[in-house]
């Protein structure tokens, strides 16, 4: 009888050991895979400077970033990117002017007026927008912005910097819009109500209390928002024009970083000069993407430990 | 005072008009921009459209290879974005103990999900077309999308997995269920719903993305469908684009362009509403 139950701990010992090295295992392969996950950021900005660093060999960081002339083909070939680099600069820069106001409209109206029905309804709509393929919208700014430009101002395309900030600023929106409006929607109702205490009406109240105890998390989503503009490709390779020159106006024709890699890659034969060029183009592109991304991150953390 | 209370309640009242219309902009917008395309192209629509080949130098003619190589390219990039995101996912709610550890790979995928996309075409073509030599094939857009599309998959299964209460796991846990088990078991099953929307998404973003497969696999023309893995294939954004914005026949193709534009969009769009309404459904079960 002894001997019996003695038998049982001891198989039921081994089953539980046999399950606690199963279940550390385990453990160490889910480890393993998070670290894949991360080790891919880590891939690509090894292969885009292993691609990309080559290019310095026949042209100087400074003329690099501040060359002005983007001749890639040409012999010498030019790689001056700051043309490239104004442009990327300048749709941005007005699609963020653009879809501001818009956004923060959005955020404000979602967050403190609009009615819980109409809100289930405007609030996914306003998701649904950034799950359009940006090649859609890139059509859309062709097929419609672009005569529409064309024939109501006077000018020679309607494919150029505005029309693309325009469908920037679209693809923007959503992206700035929940971030803020998730902001607005976490501080504390007592602070709105200590200032209704005081006789403050509720836009007075959104102005003076709301909007500025949100501040750090509408910066957040303004910096992301322009993190996705300045990534965009197939919009601003669409509709941006495509010239390699300075704008002088708002109707000028530019080509921004991203979109001068999509339209030039393809006749880049492999290891040249010119594919040298387009990755360190893409170089660029990280290191400002995952510099704003850094920001954001950074303010958003601040934010959350203010009212968390 | 009274004047001052009553200049207030008009500065109230303007302002709240103008954010109500700024936000019905928007929307107006949005229906204008998916209107306008159904309207122009609904008449491209028809079973042969989507079941022919293209003929007469795609000016006739259906849009087949290019919707089949867009399933392609949804269903290898899943095959990477799922089970990699979803494991990466489980081992930060539920395995994670060092903080550092998991700041670290928080950091790690977040940066990764700002990364534009052409940087992941770029990224796709060094590495799996060239230094990996699959060449311009399916495998290597399907690579790239997957790496692109696992940041969305971590972060929705990350949050369909932090709604299962924890006392769900404590009940488990009680019963004499491994870590492991009650993972398996409990919280996976529990979550589902709201992993499955993440998954809906990541297809969705597969479908539309251009610039990523632009370098690693997509190709203007087939005259058959892909036999292998290392085929180059067509994909529905890219016919759109090229269609678009190449070639000698952009007026003669308008047609073609306008219902290629409304099968992605109702690809797409339905995959995320499909999502979302999952998600909707599973917070709602949650929330007390």
């Amino acid at each position: 009888m002894l001997k019996q139950t003695k038998q049982t701990k001891q198989t039921l010992q081994s089953a539980l050991n046999i399950h606690n090295v199963s279940d550390r295992m385990v453990k160490y392969i889910f480890a393993v895979v998070g670290f894949i996950s991360v080790s891919f950021l880590f891939l690509i900005m090894i292969f885009l400077f292993k691609e990309g660093l080559p290019v310095f060999k026949v042209v100087s960081v400074k003329d690099f970033l501040f060359g002005t002339s983007w001749y890639p083909t040409s012999e010498p070939p030019k790689f001056g990117t700051l043309p490239l680099i104004i442009a990327s600069l300048s749709v941005t820069f007005i699609g963020a002017i653009i879809a501001v106001p818009f956004s923060l409209g959005v955020a404000i109206y979602l967050s403190e007026l609009a009615p819980s029905i109409v809100r289930e309804v405007v609030k996914p709509g306003i998701e649904l927008i950034a799950s359009i393929p940006s090649v859609i919208i890139g059509f859309f700014g062709m097929v419609v912005i672009a005569p529409f430009l064309q024939d109501h101002f006077d000018i020679d395309t309607g494919l150029n910097l505005f029309n693309a900030s325009i469908m920037l600023a679209f693809m923007a929106i959503p992206t700035i819009a929940s971030i803020s409006e998730d902001a607005l929607s976490s501080v504390p109702v007592s602070l709105k109500e200590a200032s209704y205490a005081l006789g403050a009406n509720r836009w007075q109240t959104i102005i003076h209390i709301t909007m500025p105890a949100a501040l750090s998390g509408i910066w957040t989503a303004i910096i992301l928002g322009i993190a996705r503009v300045l990534g965009e490709t197939m919009v601003v390779l669409m509709v941006a024009g495509g010239a390699t020159t300075f704008p002088t106006s708002l109707f000028d024709p530019v080509r921004p970083l991203t979109a001068n890699i999509a339209a030039e890659m393809a006749e880049a034969s492999y290891r040249s000069d010119h594919y040298f060029a387009l990755f360190a183009i893409g170089i660029i592109l990280f290191i400002l993407t995952m510099l704003f991304n850094v920001i954001a991150n950074y303010l958003s953390m601040k934010y959350k430990f203010k009212y968390h | 005072m009274a004047s001052l209370q009553a200049k207030a309640k008009a500065i109230e009242k303007t302002s709240f008009i103008i954010i109500t219309a700024l936000s019905y902009t928007i929307i107006a917008f949005l229906l204008f921009v998916l209107g306008y395309i159904f309207l122009q192209g609904y008449r491209a629509l028809n079973w042969e459209f989507l079941t022919a080949f293209p003929k007469n130098e795609m000016r006739e003619g259906g849009i087949f290879p290019a919707l089949l190589g867009t399933l392609y390219l949804m269903i290898g990039s899943s095959v990477i974005s799922v089970p990699i995101g979803v494991m990466t996912a489980i081992y930060l709610t539920e395995y994670v103990e060092n903080i550092k550890v998991l700041q670290f790979i928080r950091l790690g995928i977040n940066n990764l999900a700002g990364v534009p996309s052409v940087v992941f075409g770029l990224f796709g073509l060094s590495v799996f077309v060239i230094f990996l030599d699959f060449g311009s094939s399916i495998i290597a857009g399907s690579l790239t999308l997957g790496i692109l599309n696992l940041p969305l998959v971590i972060r929705s299964t990350e949050e369909a997995l932090l709604t299962v209460p924890t006392s769900y796991r404590e009940a488990s846990l009680s019963l004499g269920a491994t870590k492991w088990q009650t993972i398996y078991k409990i919280v996976l099953p529990t979550a589902l719903p709201g992993i499955l929307t993440g998954i809906m998404l990541s297809l969705g973003r597969a479908a539309g993305e251009t610039a990523p497969i632009m370098f690693t696999c997509a190709t203007f023309y087939t005259p058959h469908i892909p036999d292998s893995l290392f085929s180059e294939v067509m994909a529905l954004p890219y016919h759109i684009y090229v269609l678009a914005t190449a070639g000698t026949h952009i007026e003669a193709t308008r047609h073609i362009q306008y219902g290629t534009a409304i099968v992605l969009i109702v690809l797409v769009l339905g995959l995320n509403f499909t999502g979302m309404i999952l998600r909707y459904k599973y917070r709602k079960k949650f929330k007390q």
